[in-house]
Order: structure tokens, then C-alpha cells, then sequence
């Protein structure tokens, strides 16, 4: 029985199984309607995503499963002190498959080590997201057709963002991939990634406090959201802000096919007027998320269409 | 008083020198009823000085912890006087109660009972993280 806690747990030819699942599934609806006729997702929600908690309900649905489950710690027994194994033990009595998501760091881990059912991790507090980074992956490949050869920027918080660490990890396992690293100095990638990912890998990669001036190599660009909470004071996040706003003039320069990304939800670190341009694909992104679930949900129950 | 030869029991060799005292209390020897011996600054071709734990008696030790704390150690049991197996130690895979989590967002930090575990992630720089939220230990 396979879980899947954090995306490295996938290897790069299941990854690719689960992207050629997910396109196939985006053709051929019909064929998947009843895939998971008679099987329960149960989505523990610990903490509140609306966004996440949806479109696992929604994979599950399209796939002819059914969807139980609690969006908050309140109303779950955790309010009344039960232990996320004791919870999980509890739960796959009822459910075929589980969705999780936890502030705590590690609390899926907890949830697969006690389950008796295959656990999804869906965000586990600033530590891993891995569904959303299949939906990133899902994205890139959809629009670029391939993971190799590409060069992807990186920008605005590089250091706190788990979608970002993740998603480096995953495309450092492709061949000519390059990561161009823009973000203030206060939030540039930690430095162990680049001890133990990147230079490993043998992977290019360069850092700059400049989007502009990198612009133009881009294939792939992924948004973050610089927060003012992770500044020391209000004047240098107002001095940097700007810098890491995608805007239209930003992208003059850029490539005609580069492709922007952004794990959403967005709050002003990419501007309205961007939406228009063909080359935002950060609302296709969370469509393709509800895919790539399905495949995934198809895969860890071991169902084959 | 001399140290005397162990007829049973246990000698932890090599330990890095101004270890002992801290193997000693982790292993909680001073609970034992039997002699301990504990040997510090003895000179040794291969170190130069090291500290030597003898204890009097056959126990069971936790090779794992031991290997954490200080992989060089060489373990003789003895029984009968004579040494019946030589166990050169390493670092462990995993530790299990030997570490604790620091990280407050770590899901061990809110289900006490939890077993705090670490795994070893980086056998060259001597990197544990804990197996739930990754955080790397601090280093002894
Ligand atoms: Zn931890």
C-alpha cells in the first residue's frame, strides 16, 4: 500500500505515470466517470482550504467515488484532544482512501505510519504540499510538453515557500533543467537545498534580486507572494514589494511562450492585467490540480482504467 | 584500589577523549549495582588519548544510541574472561529517544507521546533529521 507524504516519494517514471494518467483522463472523461464507483475518499481537514478541500472532492466525484470528512479542527473529534493516529485508525474503518491536511509539520507521516488505507498528504502546516506540486508539473508539461530543457524562474519568497522548495526538488531530476532564483536577499532559497539538491544534481542555477533583467531566458516563471510578515520593518518591504509584482511592462521582454505560474490564492503579487495575457496559466493550473488528484487518488487505490 | 581484569562483563574501548562521563550518564551506569570503571586520558597508538568504560557486569546496551553518540567506540563483551565478540559501532540508521525535535511547528511538539525519532540523512556530516517534519538536529 502506497501514501504519499512528499513528492520525492514519487519517482520521476511514476510521476510520469501520473501525468499521462491525468491527460488521458482530460480526454477521455467518460472512460474514468466510474473508476472509483463504491470507493470513500475521506478528507480530514484539520485546518481550513477551501481551495484544496474542493477540488479533492471534486476528483474524487468525477471519478464516481463518494467524499466524507470535516473541514476544520472543530468539528472533528481533535477538538476533543484524539491523536492524529487514533483519528486515522478510526476513519479507515470508513474510508478507502485519505486526503489529510494539518498545521503540525509531520502529521500525515503520523497518519500513514498508523493507517490502514492509502494517505494523502495535503499540506501539512510550511512543510510539504505535494499535491500541489503535481498540479505544477501537470501544468509545465501540458504547456511546455516536456520537464527537460527548461529554465525556470523562481521569484519573490524563495525561503519560506514550501511550493517552491518542493517544486525545485522535482525538476532538478530533469536533464538540462536551469533555475533562475530571483528574490530580495532577506528570502533567498535556503541554503541546504543548494547543498543538497541542487549541486548534487549538477544543476544550473543562478541567483538575482532582478526579475526584469532575467526576463528574457525564462521558459517557466513561478510566482510567490512576498509577505510583509517576513520582513524586520515595514520600510525595506515597501522598497522591495514592488520589485516582485508581475506586471504588464515586466513582461515585455519576455518569451512569447514563457508560461506564468502561481500556487494562488494571489492577493496583489501579480497584477489583474496580467490575467488577459495567454501566457498566465495560473487558473488552468487549478484545474489540472483536480486531474492530476484523480490520477493520483487512481493510482494509490491501484485501480486501472 | 586496582582495575581489576572483568571475568563478565563489558568494556567500551576507544571512546573520543572527555566522552566517557557523558556515555556514562546517558547509558545511566551509575543505576547499575555492579563496579563501573571509568578510564579517562589513556594513551592510545591509534588516538592518541582516549577514554575506556569498564563495566562488571554482561548488560544490554543500545548499540544504536552508543554509535550516535560516538561511532568510534569499540564494544568487547567478556564472559569467563575472555572476549566472546568484538563489535566495531556506527553510525546508526535511525535513533529512536536519543534526540529531541526542536522544531514547535513539528507535529511531536503537540502528541506528547509521539516516539521521537531521527533518521540519519547525510552520513558524511553527521545529519539526523526527525522523521516527521525534517528538521535537522543539532549536533553534539
Ligand atoms: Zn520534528
Amino acid at each position: 500500500m502506497r501514501s504519499l507524504i512528499d513528492i520525492m516519494d514519487l519517482t520521476v517514471e511514476e510521476i510520469d505515470g501520473l501525468v499521462s494518467t491525468a491527460k488521458d483522463i482530460m480526454e477521455n472523461p467518460a472512460k474514468y466517470a466510474e473508476a472509483c464507483k463504491g470507493k470513500k475518499l475521506a478528507t480530514l481537514f484539520f485546518e481550513p482550504s477551501t481551495r484544496t478541500r474542493l477540488s479533492f472532492e471534486a476528483a474524487m466525484y468525477e471519478l464516481g467515488g463518494h467524499v466524507l470528512g470535516f473541514s476544520s479542527a472543530d468539528s472533528s473529534s481533535a477538538s476533543k484532544g484524539e491523536s492524529v493516529a487514533d483519528t486515522v485508525r478510526m476513519v479507515s474503518c470508513y474510508a478507502d482512501i485519505i486526503a489529510m491536511r494539518h498545521p503540525k509539520e509531520g502529521a500525515p507521516r503520523v497518519a500513514m505510519m498508523k493507517s490502514g488505507v492509502p494517505i494523502i498528504n495535503a499540506g501539512d502546516g510550511g512543510h510539504n504540499h505535494p499535491t500541489q506540486t503535481l498540479a505544477d508539473l501537470l501544468t509545465i508539461h501540458q504547456e511546455k510538453g516536456r520537464f527537460e530543457n527548461l529554465t525556470i524562474g523562481m521569484c519573490g519568497d524563495l525561503k519560506f515557500g514550501r511550493t517552491v522548495h518542493s517544486l525545485l526538488c522535482a525538476m532538478s531530476r530533469y536533464p538540462g533543467v536551469k533555475f533562475v532564483l530571483i528574490s530580495p536577499a532577506e528570502l533567498k532559497v535556503p541554503d541546504y537545498l543548494i547543498q543538497d539538491v541542487l549541486i548534487p544534481a549538477g544543476v544550473e542555477y543562478v541567483e538575482t534580486t532582478d526579475l526584469e533583467a532575467v526576463m528574457p531566458e525564462l521558459d517557466v516563471l513561478y510566482m510567490t507572494r512576498v509577505q510583509q510578515e517576513r520582513f524586520f520593518n515595514e520600510a525595506d518591504y515597501l522598497r522591495l514589494r514592488d520589485s516582485y509584482i508581475l506586471n504588464p511592462p515586466k513582461l515585455v521582454e519576455a518569451k512569447k511562450d514563457l508560461i506564468i505560474l502561481h500556487p494562488l490564492p494571489r492577493v496583489n503579487e501579480i497584477a489583474v492585467a496580467v490575467d488577459d495575457d495567454p501566457r498566465a496559466c495560473y487558473f488552468k493550473q487549478a484545474l489540472y490540480a483536480k486531474y492530476i488528484r484523480m490520477a493520483l487518488i487512481l493510482k494509490l487505490l491501484e485501480i486501472e482504467v | 584500589m586496582m582495575v581489576n581484569p572483568i571475568q563478565n562483563g563489558v568494556v567500551l574501548d576507544h571512546i573520543t577523549a572527555g566522552k566517557a562521563m557523558e556515555i556514562y550518564k546517558v547509558l545511566r551506569l551509575d543505576k547499575l549495582g555492579c563496579t563501573v570503571a571509568v578510564i579517562v586520558n589513556a594513551a592510545s597508538k591509534k588516538m592518541g588519548r582516549k577514554d575506556v568504560l569498564k563495566i562488571y557486569d554482561v548488560i544490554d546496551l543500545n548499540f544504536d544510541v552508543l554509535g550516535y553518540l560516538d561511532p568510534g567506540i569499540t564494544v568487547s563483551i567478556i564472559e569467563n574472561g575472555e572476549v566472546v565478540r568484538r563489535i566495531s559501532l556506527d553510525l546508526p540508521e535511525q535513533v529512536e529517544g536519543v534526540l529531541r525535535c526542536k522544531n514547535p511547528r513539528c507535529i511531536t511538539s503537540c502528541e506528547q507521546e509521539l516516539p521521537h525519532v531521527f533518521k540519519l540523512t547525510d552520513r558524511s556530516r553527521k545529519v539526523y533529521r526527525c522523521i516527521y517534519c525534517e528538521t535537522m538536529a543539532k549536533n553534539k
